[in-house]
């Protein structure tokens, strides 16, 4: 048997030479048989390369193109002694120290063949939903205790169980895979790695309130992702796995795949459901909830990605294994996404309880270019920017919110020493004015006169009067406006100004602005 | 990437039928457009709207609600550098000043040769890669003054 290696396809892969490095072997070893996996989500380490040996996996990184005929010459094919030689990459710290339930194949497997998709354990959760039957199906996920993972943390199994209920056919399950926020790529790397993954988890919801069709809506940002979706979808149709008797058990389940056109906004899920029905994607006014009035006016099923792709492990392991893991009302795991200027930036993903501290400076192994950390903003553009003070906060949604931020999509941006944070928060004022979509005052104008009062803080005019008018903007913000874009850009803003205030004192810092 | 087509009302339509009579027709069929045309001609609008039994003002007010789409043509090569925080962490800022000086253009502007349009974008989902950028669709990671001038330089 000729020996199999693993290069990842992942985008970030690439985006460092995955490529390069997958062309170099083809040419210099024909004899290997090579496959594009997904990223295991270490990707200082990319391009991570594996190669099967009777040991197992042996993994070697970062390589580049250049390394290849090194590597062959040191005994790649066996696993050979080489510097770049990481060994079994499940025993790396960084790997051991995780629980991967929603990622367990993510890097392991070949996204585009089904059929290793099921050796690893691929639809034994739709198996156990369609002998469990719809309403014990949903239980189990309300049992689960998963909470939406795009970032308002709303109970998935509450959420399905309002679709299920409400009148109306036909009901529609919609994927919000629109993951704009700058320090997550989670959804990426399982629509990437693991594709199959997502569409078991949308069955299961179709099958469980109702539903028979789905729409997955990705930005254009990720063609990768987009094309390993596309392929999945056609190879699941092509074997039965989505179509009009999926797995002999009668139901009939579709997915397509909307590419969203380059609005933040439509992260927001009353925008994307706006966005896909062919309007601007501008935030609808709830009540009417989406379960009740969704997608084409119909009761709709709208959750994140990983939401949807941790659903298939629920089934398959019972709602009592995700449930016992966790803290407080944050239940199972949390794909933590650990990115910016850090040394180890990657997923990690562990179940919640985990601290800030331990994440940033233990698992991160601290800065990149080796200075201090000085704060870390947590949950995107829209989350709270944390000082070292507060390190000991455990990941959890509560405590998050006990400490005025959010974990959001679970996407931690680590910053240096050199970072400005007047002009991180103005910076967030003028994101939130770009993506508007221009519904509501307080986001519309606000944001814009936002990134007015902090040129003005930073060019030290009337400092102490503009900071005051900063944070009574903040509160008009958050309390007058109608989504989380308008309503959350305050937590960035004045989490900078509350405990980085030696910042926000006008010139010197700032002469350069002025 | 593929040289864009000359408008043409025939071809248009032909993109138009293939849409409008699946659910939400417009932004798949905007893409399509734009991956034929190079980007939303003036003259495509009218035969949307009419086909999607729309506004020719509801039409417009889509295609300038989205960033991707365009009203002109961008240069032969598109440089879209990411300006969002975990980049902003890895200096993207000071990335972003050198491509505008070495092209000589703001964000979002086309140097006048035609040669490149440079766009800021908000996220590509490479942000342990950072500083990260897309040139012409390609992802390029851990970007470096350095490696920023040999895409530069690369554009002919």
């Amino acid at each position: 048997m000729t020996g199999r290696i693993f290069v990842p396809g992942d985008a970030a892969a690439v985006a460092v030479g995955a490529d390069e490095v997958a062309a170099a072997l083809l040419r210099e070893a024909p004899d290997l048989s090579l496959v594009r996996t997904g990223s295991r989500g270490l990707f200082w380490l990319e391009p991570l390369i594996e190669v099967q040996t009777p040991a197992g996996r042996i993994g070697y990184g970062p390589v580049t193109a250049a390394d290849v005929p090194g590597l062959l010459a040191a005994g790649l094919r066996d696993g050979g002694a080489h510097p770049l030689r990481l060994g079994r990459p499940e025993e790396l710290p960084f790997l051991r120290r995780q629980t991967r339930l929603t990622f367990a194949r993510c890097g392991i497997v070949d996204p585009r063949c089904l059929d290793d998709y099921r050796a690893h354990g691929g639809y034994a959760g739709l198996a156990r939903a369609v002998s469990l039957g719809p309403a014990a199906t949903l239980e189990e996920v309300v049992q689960s205790g998963l909470r939406g993972r795009g970032g308002a943390g709303f109970p998935t199994g509450i959420k399905w169980r309002t679709v299920a209920a409400a009148p109306g056919a036909p009901k529609f399950i919609v994927c919000n895979a629109d993951e704009g926020d700058s320090g997550t790529f989670s959804d990426r790397m399982i629509m990437e790695g693991d594709p199959f993954v997502l569409i078991e988890g949308m069955t299961i919801a179709g099958f469980a309130v109702g539903a028979t069709r789905g729409y997955i809506y990705v930005r254009s940002e990720y063609p990768h992702a987009i094309a390993a979706l596309n392929d999945a979808i056609a190879i699941a149709r092509a074997t039965g796995w989505l179509g009009t008797n999926i797995a002999d058990s009668g139901f009939a389940f579709d997915i397509e795949v909307r590419v969203g056109a380059g609005a933040y906004v439509c992260g927001e899920e009353t925008a994307l459901l706006d966005s896909i029905e062919g309007r601007r994607g501008q935030v609808r006014a709830k009540p009417p909830l989406p379960a009740h009035v969704g997608l084409f006016g119909q009761p709709t099923v709208i959750n994140n990605v990983i939401s949807l792709a941790t659903v298939p492990v629920i089934l398959a392991e019972g709602a009592a294994r995700y449930r016992d893991l966790g803290m407080g009302r944050s239940r199972g795991t949390m794909p933590i996404q650990l990115a910016g200027n850090v040394r180890h930036g990657g997923l990690f993903e562990a179940a919640f309880g985990v601290t800030l501290g331990e994440l940033v400076d233990d698992i991160g192994g601290g800065t990149a270019s080796g200075r201090k950390v000085r704060a870390v903003q947590v949950g995107g553009p829209l989350g709270a920017y944390f000082p070292r003070a507060l390190f000991a906060t455990p990941f959890d949604y509560e405590a998050f919110a006990a400490a005025d931020g959010l974990i959001g999509h679970g996407g931690v941006v680590v910053f240096d020493d050199t970072v400005d944070m007047a002009e991180q928060a103005r910076f967030a004022m003028e994101f939130c004015a770009i993506e508007s979509c221009g519904k509501c005052t307080p986001c519309r104008l606000g944001s814009t006169r936002g990134v007015e009062v902090m040129a003005r803080i930073m060019r030290g005019e009337h400092v102490a009067a503009n900071r005051a008018l900063l944070v009574d903007l903040c509160e008009t913000m958050k309390f007058g406006s109608l989504c989380a874009l308008g309503g959350f850009t305050p937590y960035p803003v004045i989490s900078a100004l509350t405990h980085f205030p030696e910042d926000f004192a006008g010139p010197p810092l700032h002469a350069a602005a002025a | 990437m593929l040289a864009p087509e000359p408008w043409s009302a025939e071809r248009a339509a032909e993109v138009i039928d293939r849409h409008r009579a699946r659910p939400g027709p417009l932004l798949p069929l905007l893409h399509e457009l734009q991956e034929v045309f190079g980007c939303i001609p003036d003259q495509a609008i009218r035969p949307v709207a009419e086909a999607l039994n729309l506004s020719r003002a509801e039409v417009h007010g889509v295609v300038s609600f989205y960033h991707d789409y365009r009203r002109s043509l961008p240069g032969r090569h598109v440089l879209k550098l990411c300006q969002a925080e975990a980049c902003q962490a890895m200096g993207c800022r000071s990335l972003a000043a050198q491509a505008c000086e070495q092209l000589g253009i703001g964000m979002g502007e086309t140097t006048a040769d035609g040669r490149v349009t440079l766009e800021a974008v908000y996220c590509l989902g490479l942000c342990a890669t950072a500083p990260s950028a897309m040139l012409d669709g390609a992802v390029h990671g851990r970007l470096t003054p350095g490696r920023l001038d040999l895409l530069l330089d690369g554009l002919t």
